[in-house]
């Protein structure tokens, strides 16, 4: 339960940081609040060579509210883009989904580019991104580039973000109006990670709905405004796309089950909020 | 840019409840233990050392945090609160008190952090709903109590304090 050795480096600048990654690439981990890496070392899941703790870089904490979204620098806090007063007018599903994430002793550190890298197939904001269909800044040596949701996250805590690069913002696109959004998770307790997570964002004739916590990566499908019948056979469709498996936490049935009852209830409430 | 290589220990400089002190800690010391082992502070409860139980929760710089995901590296220069740092002058604060009269404690090992979370989140929320105090207090873990004399002590606090409040400045 005590972490493995590494060299620590805190840079306060973007161009050292990026120096450093180029320099060392794979035998660099990030850490800004570190509240999932830190528990994954002392697991000694991950054994960095090389950490470079990243929150005394200023400038990437900041939130910024552009006309087609909001950008939220990589060490912003989970909790001040909670506490923002704008936060339930431009985003209503960050809103809705952010007080899932952990506890408020964790968000208090747990950082948004922070939980964004990590990519946890349970976590609450890379389901929201990709439910947005935002986009993450990766940043290097060799220069800027914007990277989609979609294609950001791979697969299981695994990004298309290359060694010598770090997130340096996420990509929020604020609500578009005539679109209501909604937010909800089941776990054994509140805080714990989704056994499934659903977000959805809903207008009068179409439906987009993520799934975090069932497959390796969140997932998300788009319907025309289906419902009764249509709409259950829908989420039965895409309950067993989704490949859930069994684990400690739940089996791959009552996976499939949230996806069709939670799902469900879900796309009411964010229709509900569009009308 | 500060820098230790693994196998150096280095002095780490911070103020602990408003005094500046220093340590020597290696880059994977964790900071529960360069607080209690190093400097001796026996009110860092050690729990499960992965950021679930809320035992060793204490103050970075205003912000709560779990002394078991923080290394003593990263607190060079900052500003940390432990428990120690509620009462003044020996006498309890209200909430310390507000945990005794409701029996809020047991064994006592989650208390210090419980009461950090707590005192940081009526800062934020000064007149919490009680669904909002249990969501809080969801961040620990207790085995003794059961969370309902935690619930009534901070009921009470904010009682205390909003009656408090209507009163003219003294």
């Amino acid at each position: 339960m005590k972490p493995h050795k590494f060299d620590y480096v805190r840079p306060t600048r973007l161009e050292e940081a990026l120096d450093i990654l180029s320099s060392r690439k794979d035998d660099v981990r990030i850490i800004a609040g570190g509240l999932s890496l830190v528990a994954m070392m002392n697991f000694r899941l991950v054994e960095p060579a090389v950490l470079m703790d990243i929150v005394h870089i200023e400038s990437l904490g900041y939130i910024k509210a552009g006309e087609q979204a909001i950008e939220v620098g990589a060490i912003t806090q989970q909790a001040r883009l909670l506490a923002w007063d704008r936060l339930p007018a431009l985003s209503p599903l960050l809103a809705k989904g952010m007080p899932h994430i952990g506890h408020f002793q964790t968000r208090s550190r747990g950082t948004v580019g922070g939980s964004i890298a990590h990519s946890d197939p349970s976590s609450e904001l890379p389901l929201c991104l990709a439910v947005l269909d935002g986009s993450v800044t990766l940043a290097s040596t060799r220069g800027t580039r914007n990277v989609k949701a979609e294609d950001f996250q791979v697969g299981l805590m695994t990004t298309d973000k290359q060694a010598d690069e770090m997130v340096t913002a996420v990509h929020f696109p604020v609500a578009r109006p005539g679109t209501g959004y909604a937010f909800d998770e089941v776990t054994m307790r509140h805080g714990d990670l989704a056994i499934c997570a659903i977000a959805v964002a809903a207008t009068k004739d179409r439906i987009r709905m993520g799934v975090g916590g069932v497959a390796d990566k969140p997932t998300v499908r788009e319907w025309p405004a289906l419902s009764g019948k249509d709409l259950d056979e829908a989420l039965n469709e895409f309950a067993w796309d989704l490949h859930g498996m069994d684990d400690v936490h739940a089996t791959a049935q009552y996976r499939r089950q949230l996806v069709r009852k939670l799902g469900r209830k879900v796309i009411l409430e964010a229709q509900q909020c569009c009308k | 840019m500060l820098q230790i290589k693994s196998d150096e220990r280095k002095a780490i400089t911070f103020t602990l409840n408003g005094q500046k002190v220093t340590g020597f800690a290696e880059p994977r010391m964790l900071l529960t233990d360069f607080l209690r082992e190093q400097l001796g502070l026996t009110e860092i409860h050690v729990g499960c050392e992965h950021g679930v139980c809320g035992a060793c929760t204490i103050r970075i710089d205003g912000k709560v945090a779990r002394g078991c995901l923080t290394f003593a590296a990263q607190i060079d220069g900052a500003e940390v609160l432990t428990v120690k740092s509620l009462s003044e002058d020996g006498e309890l604060s209200e909430l310390q008190k507000a945990f005794r009269k409701h029996h809020a404690l047991q064994c006592g090992y989650c208390t210090p952090g419980i009461l950090m979370s707590t005192s940081a989140f009526l800062e934020i929320n000064p007149n919490p709903t009680e669904e909002e105090i249990r969501l809080m207090l969801s961040g620990h873990i207790c085995r003794c109590t059961g969370y309902v004399g935690m619930v009534h002590a901070v009921q009470e606090v904010v009682e205390i304090k909003r009656k408090n409040g209507n009163k003219p400045a003294a």
